[in-house]
């Protein structure tokens, strides 16, 4: 809640002309490819932010999902009804479940200084050629997480969805570990669950060291 | 109790407790998720009795929900674009008989060109096919529209449409207050037909009606859509006593207090209208949103008496007859026809295009001070449309229209 009401402050900053209606919202955008969760990603974080009594909102790009093709999804948070249709072209937070996707799609589409980045890798943001781009951002609000290595651990599959969200909430402190767990349990069950559980557990272990 | 979960999974909750007996099932995008959601239920042995029907077709899922109805079971199935175009025949049966069908149509554009993306072009193709069609603005609203509809269907032995925008309301994930068996038992009686195949007591249903009495069956069809006018409120009032919260009647109004100028829209797009309006409204614009719920039958008095204060009316909509232009907005300039005020008509979202709040807020200004035409395509692209138009004039064989559109697109 506390971090929620934070980033409310920086996004009334950030887009002055607003509406009070919607400086609560917080927005996040999640690029992948076909078959790595996207979809499903910005589904359980919808219900773990439900879980914390918010409102959360969230909807694929509803492109032809074929695996390997670039998919994106969107979530939106708010303490209030989310009424708004449109897909989330100026977002709060960025979740890239593929590095090279940094060099084909357009990922920073709309993003601002104050936003939060996620990548999924074993790089550096140097390494992986975007260190000019984040260069005005904020260095606490950009992070990376191993969430391949972390899936293939756990799980078994290079999945990284679940180990994101892991990531995302260490991150940005908008929703518990617990709340993620809990969204994890109820689109799975048994050991997948358990696995991603735990790839989660781990990728905020991770990103809270980073 | 509150929920966090895919829109098609809450009308598939909100069918099931409906209890439906016979649940006809053909899957096609982006409707699938809400009869393979029905599927589980049925299978789980949760929703019992009911036969979940595998058809070949969509014709044959409505001509099956046609024979269970006409047996007196509660039937339902859910569509979408191509597959509701299947159907049309049996759509023109089932009202014409009078048999309470409840289908959801998860609504999508209509080809060619080829398109799985949302707009309103095939409910609003079978506008006129007898159908009650209930608009659905959230999935909260999805998921009640359902209980309503098979309350309504029933009384008036009429079958309803639940129109919900493909994607944008199925495949979206948001909070939902799922109701309990018992609240939903107390608003739904069991079915009682009108009408009944009865070995005991033998009827037939659908017999040939020649010169003489053909004019009074359908007139008798118009007389009950008119009925529905006065039920449609009264249901959804009830429906609000007994589940606490707004579903349904025949149109909803949001700040058109004092307002010069009144947007009228249809589904999900209305979310997107109301941050907009409030954020016209702050900066002074005396502006405000009609939701029409209720498409068929029209409401016109409602939206009469909704839209009497205001100077202008812009309409907001996912379709449009091709040679004509807006399709609600027609309709809306009838219901207010002794009011010579301009009605602006938008065609907005077609085959999924997105709606945005910088857009309808450029039009919507625009419209605020009569800087508009007519008609006006949301986003158009019209320097492309020009050069495609162009070629046509000066090329015999320009070749196919929707290649060309994608390959100056890039």
């Amino acid at each position: 809640m506390a971090a929620l009401s934070k980033v409310a402050l920086i996004c009334v900053k950030t887009t002055a002309a607003a509406a009070s209606r919607m400086t609560l919202v917080f927005q996040i955008r999640i690029h992948g490819r076909g078959g790595q969760g996207v979809v499903s990603a910005a589904e359980m974080l919808s219900i773990a932010a439900f879980n914390e009594g918010k409102h959360a909102q969230a909807f694929p790009s509803f492109g032809s999902e074929r695996t390997g093709a670039p998919v994106v999804a969107y979530c939106r948070l708010d303490e209030r009804e989310i009424r708004v249709r449109e897909p989330i072209m100026h977002p709060d937070a960025l979740i890239i479940q593929d590095p090279t996707l940094l060099h084909q799609v357009d990922v920073f589409a709309g993003l601002s200084p104050s936003a939060y980045i996620l990548i999924n890798t074993t790089r550096s943001f140097e390494e992986l050629g975007v260190a000019d781009f984040v260069r005005g951002f904020q260095p606490e609000r950009l992070c990376t997480v191993p969430a391949n290595e972390l899936a293939l651990k756990h799980v078994g599959r290079p999945v990284p969805s679940a180990a994101l969200l892991g990531g995302f909430a260490a991150l940005s402190g908008l929703v518990s570990l617990e709340s993620v767990a809990q969204a994890i349990r109820s689109k799975f069950s048994g050991r997948l669950a358990e696995g991603n559980v735990a790839a989660a557990a781990a990728a905020f272990k991770h990103a809270q060291a980073n | 109790m509150l929920k966090q979960i895919e829109g098609s999974r809450a009308v598939a909750e909100a069918v099931a407790l409906c209890r439906p007996e016979v649940i006809c099932a053909y899957p096609i995008s982006p409707q699938t998720h809400i009869v393979e959601a029905l599927g589980e239920i049925v299978s789980s042995g949760r929703l019992a009795p009911c036969e979940f029907v595998n058809v070949e077709s969509e014709f044959a899922a409505m001509s099956v929900a046609i024979g269970a109805s006409a047996a007196g079971a509660r039937a339902y199935t859910a569509t979408a674009s191509q597959g509701l175009l299947y159907m049309a025949e049996a759509l023109f049966n089932a009202s014409g008989l009078g048999l309470p069908i409840v289908m959801t149509v998860a609504n999508r554009a209509i080809g060619a060109p080829i398109n799985i993306w949302n707009d309103h072009t095939d409910t609003m193709s079978q506008r006129d096919c007898g159908w009650i069609q209930l608009f659905a603005e959230n999935n909260q609203e999805a998921l009640d529209l359902h209980v309503i509809a098979f309350r309504l269907a029933e009384e008036l032995s009429l079958p309803v449409m639940v129109c919900m925008d493909g994607f944008i309301l199925t495949h979206a994930y948001e909070r939902v207050d799922v109701p309990d068996q018992a609240q939903v038992d107390a608003y739904l009686p069991p079915f009682n037909p009108r009408q009944i195949l009865d070995p005991a007591e033998p009827v037939s249903i659908g017999a040939m009606v020649g010169p003489e009495a053909f004019m009074e069956v359908r007139y008798l069809a118009h007389a009950k859509q008119s009925q529905a006018l006065s039920l449609i409120p009264r249901w959804a009032g009830a429906f609000r006593q007994a589940f606490g919260r707004e579903a349904g009647g025949l149109a909803r109004s949001y700040r058109t207090e004092e307002a010069e100028t009144i947007v009228v829209a249809l589904g999900s797009v209305l979310g997107t209208l109301k941050d907009t309006v409030d954020e016209l409204r702050e900066s002074g614009g005396r502006i405000g949103v009609l939701g029409v719920s209720c498409f068929r039958p029209w409401p016109f008095a409602a939206v009469r008496e909704a839209l009497a204060g205001a100077q202008r009316v812009v309409v907001v909509e996912k379709g449009m007859a091709v040679g004509v232009g807006g399709i609600v907005s027609n309709n809306v300039r009838t219901a207010i026809s002794t009011r010579p005020i301009p009605v602006y008509d938008v065609v907005a979202g077609l085959g999924g295009r997105p709606i945005t709040k910088a857009s309808l807020a450029a039009v919507l200004q625009r419209a605020m001070t009569d800087d508009l035409e007519l008609t006006t395509f949301l986003d158009l692209d019209r320097a492309l449309v020009e050069k495609v138009l162009r070629k046509e004039r000066e090329v015999r064989r320009s070749g196919p229209i929707a290649e060309q559109v994608l390959k100056l697109k890039g």
